[in-house]
C-alpha cells in the first residue's frame, strides 16, 4: 500500500473514542505500518467534543487529517458525526455512525435544538453513511459503554489490517476482566458490516 | 527498541536515557505528561511536581549547578512565572546539562494566551531546539543536554500542542548513567549582582559561539530539490510542509535560536521563492528579512493566529478548497465541556450567581464558571490573579466582589497577593476551591493533597493555618456539596469587615481514590416526583429525562454528591438502597 489511510474518530469525552483510535493505531503498528495519531480537545474535562486523528501507511508525515481526506469518519454519536462529517472523502470514504444521541448538557434547550435528523441530512449530501446500532448492541451484550468497540469492529472490516492482528491488539491492550465482553462487541461490529 | 509514543512520553524517554537525575515541573497543558511518564516509568530520574514553575526552575538550576543532568518542564505561560530565574541563569551558565521544556499552545486549546516563547529565549540569550516528531522529541532531549554541557548554557526545548500531543513510532536505547560533575563554589560566577557585570561579556561570548555552531548544527537539515520553491520550517509544521509541498526544497531548522545567517542565505539563494512555515510568530522570518533576504513569503500568507495544519497550508497556498463543516440546513450545535458529574465547584458557582456579586476568577476547571448556566465568573487572567484583581476592583469602588481560586493555583501564586490584601487593609472575600488536586491538568497531586508525584505520602499543607498566619480575620471551612450552607457562609464572608476566606472543601471526582470507591447512586422515585425540574437546575450531566419527562440519574455516573437530593422539594431523590 502506498496511500496513507486517514481516519477521524469523533465522540464525546467519556465515550471511549480515544481508546478505539488508540487500538486502531496499535493494530496498524502491529501490521507494520508507519502510524501517527493525535487528539484534539479543549480543556481537559469530560463532556466536550473529542476528535482523534489516526493516519497510517508506508510513511506518514502529518498526524492531522485534512477535511475531505478521511477514508472513514467514526462518529460515536450523531451530533459529533455531523460535526466532523466534512473530514470524509466524499467519493471514497465512509461515515460510520452510532445511531445514538447524547444531548449536550451545557447547551440551553439542547433537547429541542439537537439535530435528530443528522443521519438523513448527511445522506442527503450524497455521502456514504452507515448508521449502526452500536449502543443498543453493546447494551444487549451487557454494557453500553462498549459501543465504541462495536464501532471498531465495524471499522476493522474497512481497513487493510488482518483479523488476527486486531485480535492480538485487543488482547494486549484491554484489561483481562473486560476482554471477553469487548471481543464479543468487536465481533458484533464486524458482523454488522457483513 | 521501538514504541508508539506521545511526543511528551518520548521527551521523558530521552531524559531517562540521557541520565537525567533531577526533574521538576508544574502541571500545564501541553507539558504535563512528561513528568507523569517519568514518575510512572522512570522514577530513577527523581521527578517532582513543584509549587510553581519558578520554584521548579530554581530547583533545577540548583541541581544543574550542583552537577546533575536536569530537566524542567512547564507550559509556555509557566515560563513567564519562571522568567526571573530564566533570564539570569545564562549569566552564570550551567554545570550539568539543563533543559527547560516550553510547551507552547498555538490555538490556545487550554491556555489564556498564544505567546511564542522563542522571543523569551532570545531575550534571555538561551538556545532553542524544536523537534518535528515524536522520534525527535526523544533525540533532541538528549542533544539538548549535550549542547547544554558543551556550551555551559541552559537550553530551551520548545514544543507545541500538536507535537507534544501526537503519537508516533520512536526508536530508543537504554539509560546511560552520567557521573555528577564537580561543583566548585565560585561567587564570581554564581553570586551577587556586583559580579554579574563581569559575567556580562561571557553571555555574549557564549551566544557568539552558539551562533557559529548553528551554521553546522546537525539538527538543522537541508533537503534540496529541483523545485523553484524552497521552504524554511521548524517544529511540527515541517510535517505539514512535507505533506502539502512534497516537491519543495526544505531547510528544517532544528535549532531556531540562534539562527545561522550563512546557511539561511545560501539556502534562499538556491530557490526563486522561499516560504517560511513556522507555528506562532514570524520568529525565523523576521530574522531572514533582517538579513536582507527578499524572496521570502510567510505570515502574510499563513497568518500568526492559531494552530497550523495541512488543510490550512493548502488553503493559504491556494491549492484547492478544503471542505468546511456542514452548517447550512442543519443545526450544528456546540458541545462545550462541562464540570464533571459530582464536581464540587458547581454549588459554589450556583451560590455566586444567586448572590449577584462580581467574581474575579483564576486558572483552573472553574474558568467554566464564566459560561452558561452559571455565568458567575467575570474576569480570568493569569495564575493567582483573582486576588489582586479583586483588590483592584475594590479600589475602583466595587464593593461586592469575590475572588475564587483553586488550592493548586492558590499555592502556586495566590499566597503573596493574600498577604498583600491583608497588609493593605482590603475587604477581600476569597473562596478557595479546595479539591486537593491540580484538577484541570488531570488531578495531579500538590502540597494540599498529602501525596507526592510518585503517590507516596507527603506533608499536607494546612490551608487554614496558612491563611490565619497572613492575618485574615474570618476563615470558614465548608463542605463544598452543602448548597445552602455555602450560600450562608459566603453571605457572611462578604458582609464581614476585613479580609475573609471561605474554603469550600471536597475532593476532585477525577482523583483515583474517588473513582475507585464504591458509590451508592441516587435514584428518582417517580411516584414522589412532581416534574418541577428543580433537579435539572443542578446542571449535573448524570441527570437526563425519561420519555415520560421524569428526571433519571445515570447510576454508573452518579457520585452520590447529594446536591440534587438536597434541591428536590418533594424528597423524590433517594439513595438507591434506601429507596423502596
Amino acid at each position: 500500500m502506498t496511500n496513507t489511510i486517514s481516519l477521524m474518530f469523533a465522540g464525546v469525552g467519556g465515550q471511549g473514542s480515544l481508546l478505539i483510535a488508540e487500538l486502531t493505531s496499535l493494530a496498524a503498528v502491529n501490521a507494520g505500518y508507519d502510524t501517527k495519531q493525535t487528539e484534539v480537545h479543549g480543556v481537559s474535562q469530560r463532556g466536550g467534543s473529542v476528535e482523534t486523528h489516526v493516519r497510517f501507511g508506508k510513511k506518514v508525515h502529518s498526524p492531522i487529517v485534512t477535511p475531505g481526506e478521511a477514508n472513514a469518519v467514526i462518529g460515536l454519536e450523531k451530533l459529533e458525526a455531523l460535526r466532523f462529517a466534512h473530514y470524509v472523502n466524499a467519493k471514497e470514504g465512509t461515515i460510520l455512525v452510532n445511531d445514538y444521541e447524547l444531548i449536550p448538557g451545557s447547551v440551553v434547550n439542547a433537547e429541542n435544538i439537537y439535530p435528530h435528523e443528522a443521519i438523513d441530512f448527511l445522506k442527503s449530501k450524497e455521502l456514504h453513511v452507515t448508521a449502526l446500532p452500536a449502543s443498543k448492541t453493546a447494551r444487549e451484550l451487557g454494557d453500553g459503554r462498549m459501543a465504541n468497540v462495536v464501532l471498531l469492529g465495524a471499522l476493522s472490516t474497512l481497513l487493510p489490517i488482518p483479523q488476527e492482528t486486531w485480535d492480538k491488539t485487543l488482547r494486549f491492550r484491554i484489561p483481562a476482566r473486560y476482554l471477553e465482553g469487548n471481543l464479543k462487541a468487536f465481533q458484533a461490529g464486524r458482523e454488522m458490516m457483513s | 527498541m521501538r514504541e508508539f509514543l506521545l511526543g511528551n512520553e518520548a521527551i521523558a524517554r530521552g531524559a531517562w536515557e540521557a541520565g537525567v537525575k533531577f526533574v521538576a515541573g508544574y502541571p500545564g497543558t501541553p507539558s504535563t505528561e512528561i513528568v507523569e511518564t517519568l514518575a510512572i516509568r522512570f522514577p530513577e530520574t527523581n521527578p517532582r511536581w513543584s509549587a510553581n514553575e519558578k520554584v521548579a526552575f530554581e530547583e533545577g538550576m540548583g541541581a544543574a549547578i550542583g552537577g546533575l543532568r536536569v530537566l524542567v518542564t512547564m507550559k509556555h505561560v509557566g515560563l513567564n512565572v519562571a522568567a526571573d530565574a530564566f533570564m539570569v541563569f545564562p549569566y552564570s551558565g550551567t554545570n550539568g546539562g539543563f533543559v527547560v521544556i516550553s510547551a507552547d499552545d498555538p490555538g490556545m486549546h487550554s491556555s489564556q494566551n498564544e505567546q511564542d516563547n522563542r522571543y523569551l529565549a532570545r531575550a534571555g540569550k538561551v538556545p532553542v531546539l524544536e523537534p518535528s516528531d515524536a522520534q525527535e522529541c526523544r533525540d533532541f532531549m538528549i542533544a539538548g543536554l549535550e549542547l547544554s554541557e558543551q556550551f555551559k548554557t541552559p537550553v530551551m526545548l520548545r514544543t507545541t500542542t500538536r507535537l507534544a500531543h501526537h503519537k508516533g513510532l520512536v526508536e530508543f536505547g537504554v539509560r546511560k548513567e552520567v557521573e555528577r560533575r564537580e561543583f566548585v563554589a565560585d561567587a564570581k560566577r554564581f553570586s551577587v549582582p556586583i559580579y554579574r557585570l563581569m559575567r556580562r561579556p561571557e553571555v555574549e561570548k557564549t551566544l557568539n559561539a552558539l551562533t557559529e555552531y548553528a551554521e553546522t548544527c546537525p539538527l538543522n537539515r537541508v533537503e534540496d530539490s529541483r523545485s523553484s520553491i524552497g521552504v524554511v520550517t521548524s517544529g511540527i509544521a515541517y510535517q505539514y510542509v512535507k505533506e502539502v509541498m512534497p516537491e519543495a526544497g526544505v531547510l528544517r531548522m532544528g535549532m531556531t535560536f540562534p539562527l545561522p545567517a550563512k546557511l539561511l542565505k545560501e539556502f534562499c539563494a538556491k530557490y526563486e521563492t522561499v516560504y517560511v512555515v513556522e507555528e506562532g510568530e514570524p520568529f525565523i522570518e523576521e530574522y531572514m528579512r533582517n538579513l536582507g533576504i527578499t524572496n521570502v513569503k510567510g505570515k502574510e500568507i499563513f497568518g500568526v493566529i492559531g494552530e497550523y495544519s495541512p488543510g490550512r497550508l493548502r488553503n493559504s497556498l491556494g491549492l484547492g478548497d478544503v471542505p468546511k463543516p456542514f452548517t447550512e440546513g442543519v443545526r450544528l450545535i456546540p458541545r462545550p465541556p462541562m464540570l464533571c458529574v459530582g464536581c464540587g465547584h458547581r454549588t459554589v458557582f450556583a451560590a455566586l450567581r444567586q448572590l449577584k456579586v462580581i467574581v474575579s476568577g483564576d486558572i483552573g476547571c472553574y474558568t467554566m464558571g464564566a459560561l452558561p448556566p452559571y455565568e458567575a465568573e467575570h474576569t480570568t487572567f493569569s495564575m493567582g490573579s483573582s486576588i489582586g484583581v479583586s483588590v483592584g476592583l475594590e479600589q475602583a469602588g466595587h464593593k461586592d466582589t469575590v475572588a475564587i481560586i483553586g488550592d493548586s493555583t492558590f499555592i502556586h501564586a495566590g499566597i503573596p497577593p493574600l498577604i498583600d490584601a491583608v497588609y493593605n487593609k482590603s475587604n477581600l472575600t476569597l473562596v478557595i476551591l479546595d479539591n486537593s488536586a491540580t484538577g484541570m491538568t488531570g488531578s495531579q497531586p500538590n502540597p494540599s493533597s498529602g501525596k507526592d508525584v510518585l503517590g507516596e505520602e507527603a506533608p499536607k499543607l494546612d490551608l487554614e493555618a496558612l491563611c490565619r498566619a497572613t492575618g485574615v480575620g474570618s476563615i470558614e471551612v465548608v463542605d463544598t456539596w452543602q448548597r445552602k450552607e455555602i450560600v450562608n457562609v459566603l453571605r457572611g464572608a462578604i458582609a464581614y469587615k476585613g479580609p475573609a476566606v471561605v474554603i469550600a472543601r471536597g475532593p476532585c471526582q477525577q482523583l483515583p481514590e474517588m473513582k475507585r470507591r464504591n458509590v451508592i447512586p441516587f435514584i428518582v422515585e417517580e411516584e414522589l416526583c412532581t416534574q418541577c425540574d428543580a433537579c435539572f437546575k443542578v446542571w449535573c450531566p448524570a441527570i437526563t429525562r425519561t420519555e415520560n419527562n421524569y428526571p433519571v440519574i445515570a447510576a454508573k455516573e452518579c457520585t452520590s454528591c447529594t446536591v440534587c437530593a438536597q434541591i428536590c422539594p418533594t424528597d423524590a431523590i433517594k439513595l438507591a438502597e434506601v429507596a423502596a
